[in-house]
């Protein structure tokens, strides 16, 4: 099939491209479309028919007219994998941005990717220390999880991506992470500052790189996580690597598939994007993971920036529903100057119960951790309370818990960029901060606890 | 027109067939794999065709071939501690064959059809025998009988039946109209299965779980919704459901949520022992997974070939509990397909006929009066995720208007940490009329009295709340600050129960009532020791009531809170005197 080229292009409506009189073209089979000036483009089959077949073009449609040539490559999108993809740069359709040669395929993959039988993963159950507090304390991260983060624009999400992707490791272990990154529509100088710091820390040795720019076609995101993903699944499956994905910015992301579904003039879900968008992104988050008989896991890390800071809009709203937890940082936080500002209240780590405890992490660990959030929660809402009626109105354990709310950010998530707190020293640190509140208030922790951590019974 | 037709369009999982015979419903072999879909839509002599696999590089002219049958579930024995997807493939079997990563174009049997059970008759030749009446017994489990029963088509007079060991598809029992019955029958998933007569549901399904079986309690034979945003405890309370619950059989349906969900299940259930029965509870659980990467029109197809095996072991007489998670993506998978066939959309792009879908299914619920003259139920429990939140969208609403018992997860709950996140003003069972005798007959005469008595006082917390709010709580009168501080111990005592603790995770209903009591029994102490001159803090603070309230976390609770009780109003007496 391939080779024969279709000048039968009928129209073209934003970035797709109808076009008829074809011999049977395959549903999602890869399209190179010729223009006039000899340049080329890529597309994917989305429709196909008898009479008509519809073509997503990946660069967009600018200068396609109905002379353009059209062929059919007779297969759906694949990545050719091999281990050389560590310490390369790509772009976001997967051919070289680094100058480098192409990629020797070990392998041809499907970048769709199939699913893995439930029934064959592999509870993910190995605690990652990432060194921020706020993070191992409150939100465990578990190799083979995937815990987005669910920032906005003009917060350092990208800072503290890149302090876990440094930090990131098993406890008492110095076990790499292989960081697969991929760039969704970022600006060059977010990629710059990514780039560059991998680099600086020399873990870019250890990386592969998707990048699909702000000023690249925006209608390629649509299959660069996918490669990205392809990719990592190729490593930790094949050649037992634990791969840490990093990948920015969702929204962009779901901006495309946005524009493709107005062009096809399907009925719009929410916020006019479609209906199939949760499908579409568990196709993406549900690739991470650990599978029965192999030795690598893939840890997703997705940020995205929620539009208007607003955690109900659909593409958190929806991540929300298909990750297994959330990392939320506040605008609020960042205004007070504090760094990371992860709000924990609405974070969550689903996966935390099965990674944390005296064999893992420590045996006060989930004690601790309750009673910091609990303090904390009580803490933030005195003071709303407060800003009406005055502290004065307070009893004795509010003013407590009121007071710890600000040491608690003081303190506990205030840390810098390059400060790498392990768990001991975190759950020390959770202490001596609780130790300010009298012992009777702290009621979700354990006695036999108390007895061996507390500050004064240290002593 | 003949059998084979061939393919005309693909459009994701939807694919056009034309030069071929169809009828609605029928199973279809899509392309040169022979991808399993099944015929949704007939246009002149266009068939369109649902396809349960991922139809990437499928070509206009592959063949399409017509099976003739209609979507079903094979029922027989081999259903228990099996996982299965959608389409009742099981997932173990998928794994033998395709490794870890599910690919396509296999086809599975829905059991091991060579395993031998020992089938023990219990009929006779000669016994004239109807549709739905139980020929036979199999131990399918350690603690389930699977019973064979006449498929509910057929009746006569029994000319042969023979005890033994057999395999699923050996005959073990003829008519005398020649017709055969083996011990694995098939039914068309999207047909209710039939019974003699529904009854109104009477008997509690007992959960373990005070703020549901107290405050919202679910009859056996009803249905439930469970509608919350993300991470407010939806999996969490369906999970404990199926663990907890005094269903005899649980069908757990993972619908287009987590994998990892369901690996956990599959871990965890093995080495669970179901409080009810003593012993493993995976010996009583079918699960469903589809999960939301795989195809998407199986996805649709999981809660029918869900609620088809429950009712089948309904028939049996067993009080089956399903839950299904999610609803939503049910609904969105039914969304998603009628956009492909470019139907007029309902509210939100829905299709126009989902809430009559979403009552179709909930309507399969029910208490029945079986064919064999038996009681048995499907009880059945949805969860629901609505986007945002918001239960203003057409699943949320198409679920409330059918179901009975409305548990709402509040993700302001949820982020205190108070689990279960279930908010106790604004769910609600219509069903406490309809059990109350139970209650009665069963725990304890005033069991109904003592329920409104607490959620009475709930009620009045949240008034009180209100003006605190405002004015902080010292400015109360100390009987009002009396009545939140016993609405506090209701909420942290009682409501707030860890699904994940080993002891009060699964709260027995006689505890629960003493639990109830023990709470009253704090109000009255105090209100009496107050009126004597005894001060609100030393009351609230006597360490007989600390010591009561974490006696929930010990064994053997039920023993001892009495006397807790009683040490803790000793204590609250002595109050006054300290004074
Ligand atoms: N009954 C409960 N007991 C303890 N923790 C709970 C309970 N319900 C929910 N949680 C916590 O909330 C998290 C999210 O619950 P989950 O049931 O997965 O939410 P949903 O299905 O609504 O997204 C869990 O991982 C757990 O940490
Ligand atoms: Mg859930």
């Amino acid at each position: 099939m391939t080779g024969k080229e279709y000048r039968t292009i009928t129209d073209v409506k934003g970035p797709l491209v109808f076009l008829n009189k074809t011999e049977p073209v395959a549903f999602g089979e890869i399209v190179t479309i010729r223009l006039a000036d000899g340049s080329i483009k890529n597309g994917q089959v989305l429709d196909t028919s008898d009479d008509l077949v519809i073509v997503q073009v990946f660069e967009g449609t600018a200068k396609i007219d109905r002379t353009a040539g059209v062929t059919f490559m007779g297969d759906v999108f694949k990545l050719p994998v091999s281990k050389d993809l560590v310490g390369r740069i790509l772009d976001g359709a997967g051919r070289p941005r680094d100058g480098g040669p192409d990629i020797v395929a070990e392998e041809n993959a499907d970048i769709i990717g199939a699913a893995i039988n439930p029934f064959s993963r592999q509870s993910p159950h190995d605690f990652i220390q990432t060194g921020i507090s706020a993070i191992d304390c409150c939100t465990t991260l578990v190799r083979g999880q995937k815990l987005p983060i669910f920032s906005a624009s003009g917060l350092p999400h990208n800072d503290i991506a890149l302090q876990i992707a440094r930090q990131a490791k098993l406890k008492g272990s110095d076990e790499q992470f292989i960081v697969v990154f991929c760039a969704m529509g970022i600006t060059a100088e977010e990629y710059n500052f990514f780039r560059s710091d991998l680099e600086r820390t020399g873990a870019l040795e250890n990386a592969a790189l998707f990048v699909n720019l702000a000023d690249d076609p925006a209608v390629e995101r649509i299959i660069t996580p996918r490669l990205a993903l392809t990719a990592a699944e190729y490593l930790a499956f094949e050649h037992d690597y634990h791969v840490l994905v990093i990948y920015t910015d969702m929204t962009n992301y779901c901006d495309a598939l946005r524009q493709i579904g107005a062009a096809r003039e399907e009925v719009p879900g929410r916020r006019g994007y479609p209906g199939y968008m949760y499908t579409d992104l568990a196709m993406l988050y549900e690739r991470a993971g650990i599978v029965k008989g192999k030795k690598g896991s893939i840890t997703q890390f997705p940020i995205l920036t929620m539009p208007g800071d607003d955690i109900t809009h659909p593409i958190p709203d929806l991540s929300g529903y298909i990750t297994e937890g959330q990392i939320v940082i506040s605008r609020e936080l960042h205004q007070q100057g504090i760094y990371p500002p992860i709000n924990v209240l609405p974070s969550l780590s689903r996966l935390m119960g099965s990674c944390i405890g005296a064999d893992t992490t420590r045996e006060d660990h989930k004690s601790v951790s309750d009673q910091m959030y609990a303090a904390y929660a009580q803490g933030r809402e005195l003071r709303g309370l407060v800003a009406i009626v005055g502290e004065d109105a307070l009893n004795e354990r509010d003013k407590q818990l009121l007071d710890f709310s600000g040491v608690f950010e003081d303190r506990f998530l205030r840390q810098s960029r390059d400060e790498d707190r392990s768990i001991d020293e975190t759950l020390d640190l959770c202490w001596e901060l609780m130790s300010s509140i009298d012992t009777k208030y702290l009621v979700r922790l354990d006695q036999k606890w108390i007895e061996k951590y507390h500050p004064d019974n240290k002593a | 027109m003949s059998k084979e037709g061939v393919i005309y369009r693909i459009s994701g999982p939807v694919v056009t067939a034309t030069g071929m015979s169809a009828g609605m419903y029928d199973v279809v072999r899509v392309g040169d794999e022979g991808l399993m879909g099944e015929v949704i839509e007939l246009h002149g002599e266009k068939a369109v065709i649902q396809v349960y696999e991922d139809t990437s590089g499928i070509r206009p002219g592959e063949p399409v071939i017509n099976t003739g049958e209609t979507l079903s579930v094979s029922l027989g024995p081999g259903l228990l501690t099996q996982i299965y997807d959608g389409i009742q493939r099981p997932l173990p079997t998928l794994e033998e064959v395709m490794g870890v990563f599910i690919t396509r174009g296999v086809d599975a049997d829905a059991f091991d059809l060579e395993k031998k059970w020992t089938f023990e008759a219990v009929v006779e030749k000669g016994a004239a025998v109807e549709g739905g009446q139980v020929i036979g017994h199999v131990q399918e489990t350690e603690t389930i009988v699977h019973k064979i029963m006449v498929p509910p088509t057929m009746s006569g007079v029994v000319k042969n039946i023979k005890s033994g060991d057999f395999n699923v598809t050996e005959t073990v029992c003829t008519l005398e109209d020649g017709s055969e019955i083996q011990m694995m029958q098939k039914w068309p998933v999207r047909t209710p299965r039939p019974y003699r007569q529904k009854y109104a549901p009477d008997t509690p399904l007992i959960t373990g779980m005070r703020i549901l079986d107290f405050l919202f309690p679910l009859a056996k034979g009803g249905a439930a919704g469970i509608p919350g945003p993300f991470g407010s405890g939806k999996t969490v309370t369906q999970q404990s459901l199926a663990k907890y619950s005094d269903a005899q059989i649980v069908v757990y349906i993972g619908c287009g949520e987590r994998g990892n969900e369901m690996t956990e299940v599959l871990d965890e259930f093995p080495h669970l022992i179901d409080p009810n029965t003593g012993k493993p509870l995976m010996n009583r659980t079918v699960m469903i997974a589809n999960t939301s990467n795989m195809p998407v029109a199986a996805r649709e197809a999981s809660v029918y070939t869900g609620i088809t095996i429950a009712e089948y072991f309904r028939d049996m007489g067993y009080d089956v509990a399903l839950m299904a998670d999610s609803t939503s993506r049910w609904a969105e998978a039914m969304r998603e397909i009628s956009s492909r066939l470019e139907e007029m959309p309902g509210e939100e792009g829905y299709p126009a006929y989902l809430s009559s879908r979403i009552a179709e299914f909930y309507e399969r619920a029910g208490r029945v009066e079986t064919k064999n003259g038996d009681d048995g139920s499907v009880t059945v429990i949805g969860a629901v995720s609505p986007p945002g939140g918001d239960i203003s969208e057409p699943v949320s609403q198409g679920t409330l208007r059918i179901v009975k018992v409305f548990w709402g997860l509040d993700a302001g709950l949820a982020r205190q940490r108070h689990f279960p996140a279930i908010n106790w003003l604004n769910s609600y069972s219509l069903y406490p009329q309809s059990l109350n005798q139970w209650f009665r007959d069963n725990i304890a005469q005033d069991f109904p009295e003592i329920r409104t008595q607490i959620s009475g006082l709930l009620q009045i917390e949240a008034e009180l709340q209100e003006i605190v709010q405002l004015v902080g709580s010292d400015a109360l009168p100390v009987d009002q600050q009396l009545t939140l501080e016993v609405a506090r111990m209701i909420r942290e005592f009682f409501l707030q129960q860890n699904g994940f603790h080993d002891v009060d995770a699964y709260c027995d209903i006689n505890l629960q009532y003493s639990m109830s009591k023990a709470i009253l029994s704090f109000q009255e102490a105090a209100k009496n020791a107050m009126a004597a001159g005894a001060q609100l803090n030393d009351v609230v603070n006597v360490p007989a009531r600390t010591a009561l309230m974490r006696g929930r976390f010990e064994k053997g609770y039920i023993d001892t809170i009495d006397d807790m009780v009683k040490t803790m109003v000793d204590e609250i007496g002595a109050t006054v005197e300290d004074n």
